[in-house]
């Protein structure tokens, strides 16, 4: 790069912020956790995992931070992801393909509204209203 | 696309010595193989600190934490962690033995600390521009260029309360204020990395994780003092500081961030290495101008101070690293965020090295106002192999010996003086009851008196006679007029000789000879070294009673001193031994004693 002006390094500043703000963990207490068990794998977990990225992206939100663990247990409703939001109850979703994980950043982290066609565990299914609660 | 997780692997000196470089290579090989090598960031970053436990391998955003890992390693992490999402337990950091601790928030050692000098390493790639810049780097300079005058940064600096880290805790705007009102056409700006004390290596560890912080802050003062010209005085064994300071120059001349007309802004300031030759007395600043001018490293009286007639004669800001890494901090975040942390007199916080005999040693950055106990105790983890701790030695060879009921002492500059050591760099030495007091002692002016540059005869001489001193009570020959004769010539010491060098040698002796008057009266009149370390007066000795007769300590005996059948009890001939500690060494039965 040839020499910057002050512009030139303030927009270059704004563009790799965002790259090195996903690194701190600092101050993200809302958590997007992957089940990447050989059975979520299998289903399809990463595919989720980069849709999840994906959407965050596009969303600019930047206060989130998606981790990975092993099998949740809930092996015949894979792949399966929990989010965790304070003031929401903590949820499993299931059956989490590209497009639900899209539909969950979109409702649950961002209009705060769960996806109940999705709940399978956590809080439990069967109190889980249709229309979320509303 | 985005990555998903992020790779953390320690590049500091520490962590390079047991392979971290190994393991960066295999764990990008390993990615590879796995097929997630554009998923997942592999950062090579600066000094974690915690060097006692390295290397260390961070990943993020889970927050897992590494330690003692090896370049084969590499494959199982990425296997499990990064494709699985499950935690290698085994590698995460373990220190009760039952727990393991996945998080770096629930780890003892980081949980006091407050990072401000170090707040990039270990956290962003050194060798990378940009990850500097992404962490609000050069925005200092920019106000500094575009937004505030000079007055005003001065003022900032003033209201931040920042004091020179190398030592002496000089106010830093102060030695900005005076080259600023001198008119001159020429002056410069001074980086000080020639770091020397023993165990110390802050300054290291914050050039080698954090380069461009430095860059930064000499170039605000030049703008700031009207210098265009600076210069970083490194010693020649810190090469990978060297090869991450030159890499940050090369990057920040090619962005226009040093070098003609920086951002457009009209101002010049450059910046140009200068290696030292590992000379102690070049740590002192009318040294190390000497030294930068080609002559050889020899202090100069002051008054004229450096601020005012310094590098060949011109108006020089010369700081030292620790210093400088605070500037652009407190221009980006105001001198009233800064000048909430630490102490009435003393502001901020201060980066340690923390050694000796003590569980965790590291790199240790607090607010200032924290305890030594604290320090040791909560950060350190105490004293190593569950001994009792006799002593904490701070300032290196020009600082003191603190024992236990100083322990509650609150660092900051004002406190450690009156306790009778200094604050200094930033070594912290940890003794336990092993070492022996006067042995250490010797090992510091040892270090003061082949340093010495010998230009004046208080600290030529003086130190030379101090040595001597105590060689003669190591031996055995000490006399209770020594004692004396040892404080006299200490203070003359103190008030004569011409740069701090001379003036602080003695003060490891003063400080000892108060806190451990005992122990020195233990080697002077009964010629006995309690510790066990003055190998000239103690002696080893078999108990008959738990001597099994297995040989082992005489086939050690270099000097076949052990003599004694099988299965009978053996005997150390007194003439013959050396007091070398062989045998007590090898001894599994605790059947030797020292007396």
């Amino acid at each position: 790069m040839a020499k910057m002006t002050l512009e030139e390094l303030r927009s270059l500043r704004e563009r790799v912020q965002g790259d090195i703000q996903k690194r701190d963990i600092e101050g993200k207490d809302r958590r997007i956790i992957i089940g990447m068990g050989t059975c979520g794998i299998a289903a399809g977990a990463k595919d989720t995992l980069d849709a999840f990225l994906a959407a965050l992206d596009e969303h600019k939100l930047t206060n989130i931070s998606v981790t990975q663990t092993g099998c949740m247990g809930l092996c015949y409703v894979e792949p399966t992801i929990e989010v965790i939001v304070p003031g929401m109850p903590n949820v499993i979703y299931g059956k989490v393909d590209k497009k639900t994980a899209k539909k969950i950043v979109e409702e649950h982290l961002m209009a705060g509204r769960l996806v109940t066609d999705h709940i399978f565990d956590r809080p439990a299914a069967d109190i889980i209203k249709k229309d979320g609660g509303k | 696309m985005a990555f998903r997780n992020y790779i953390l692997v320690c590049g500091g000196t520490a962590c390079e010595s047991v392979k971290s470089q190994q393991i960066y290579q295999n764990l990008i090989a390993a990615c590879k193989e796995h097929d997630v090598a554009d998923e997942v960031q592999i950062v090579m970053t600066g000094c974690f600190g915690f060097c006692e436990q390295g290397p260390i391998v961070k990943i993020l955003p889970e927050d897992a934490f590494y330690v003692k890992v090896k370049p084969e390693d590499a494959d199982e992490i990425i296997r499990e962690h990064i494709v699985k999402g499950r935690q290698v337990e085994r590698l995460l950091y373990d220190k009760s033995g039952s727990t393991r601790h996945a998080r770096v928030e629930d780890i003892q050692f980081y949980q006091k600390q407050f990072r401000i000098v170090l707040r990039n390493c270990g956290f962003i790639n050194p060798e990378s521009i940009d990850e500097y810049i992404a962490r609000e780097g050069y925005q200092a300079l920019e106000r500094a260029l575009f937004e505030m005058t000079s007055d005003e940064i001065i003022e900032e600096l003033k209201s931040s309360g920042l004091r020179g880290r190398g030592g002496a805790g000089f106010p830093t705007w102060m030695k900005w204020n005076f080259t600023r009102q001198v008119k001159n056409d020429i002056k410069y700006v001074v980086c000080n990395a020639d770091e020397g004390d023993p165990g110390a290596y802050m300054d290291r560890s914050t050039l080698e994780g954090d380069p461009h912080s430095v860059l930064e802050a000499m170039t605000i003062c030049g703008k700031t003092v009207g210098a265009n010209k600076g210069y970083i005085y490194i010693r020649a064994e810190y090469p990978l500081a060297i090869s991450r300071l030159e890499i940050a120059m090369a990057q920040a001349r090619e962005y226009g961030l040093l070098g003609n007309n920086i951002l457009g802004s009209g101002f010049d300031f450059d910046i140009e290495i200068r290696l030292g030759a590992g000379a102690f007395v070049c740590g002192e600043e009318t040294a190390l101008l000497q030294s930068i001018e080609g002559k050889r490293g020899m202090p100069q009286p002051r008054p004229p101070f450096p601020a005012v007639k310094g590098l060949w004669g011109q108006p020089t800001v010369i700081s030292n690293v620790e210093t400088w890494a605070n500037v652009p901090v407190i221009i980006t975040r105001g001198a009233s965020w800064f000048n909430k942390i630490g102490t009435a007199d003393s502001k901020g916080t201060k980066v340690f090295a923390l050694t000796g005999k003590i569980r965790n040693s590291g790199l240790v950055e607090v607010p200032m106002g924290t305890t030594l106990r604290e320090i040791i105790f909560d950060i350190g983890g105490g004293i190593a192999n569950d001994k009792k701790f006799k002593a904490v030695q701070t300032g290196g060879p020009s600082g003191g010996v603190l024992t236990e009921e100083y322990l509650d002492t609150p660092i900051d500059f004002g406190s450690l003086v009156k306790a009778g050591s200094m604050m200094g760099s930033g070594g912290m030495i940890v003794m336990d009851e092993d070492d022996c007091i006067v042995d250490v002692v010797k090992f510091y002016l040892d270090f003061s008196v082949d340093e010495s540059c010998g230009k004046c005869a208080p600290c030529r001489i003086g130190g030379k006679s101090l040595a001597r001193i105590l060689e003669k009570i190591t031996k055995g020959n000490g006399t209770v007029e020594d004692i004396d004769t040892m404080r006299t010539i200490g203070e003359a010491m103190k008030k004569g000789s011409l740069c701090a060098l001379g003036q602080t040698t003695p003060n490891p002796i003063l400080s000892s000879l108060d806190h451990f008057h005992d122990e020195y009266l233990a080697h002077i009149v009964d010629k006995k070294c309690p510790a066990g370390k003055c190998k000239d007066l103690i002696s080893y000795w078999i108990l008959e009673d738990k001597c099994t007769g297995c040989t082992a300590c005489a086939r050690k005996c270099p000097v076949n001193a052990i003599s004694g059948a099988r299965k009978e009890v053996h005997v150390i001939d007194q003439n013959a031994c050396i007091q070398c500690g062989a045998c007590y060494e090898t001894c599994r039965f605790d059947a030797i004693e020292i007396r």
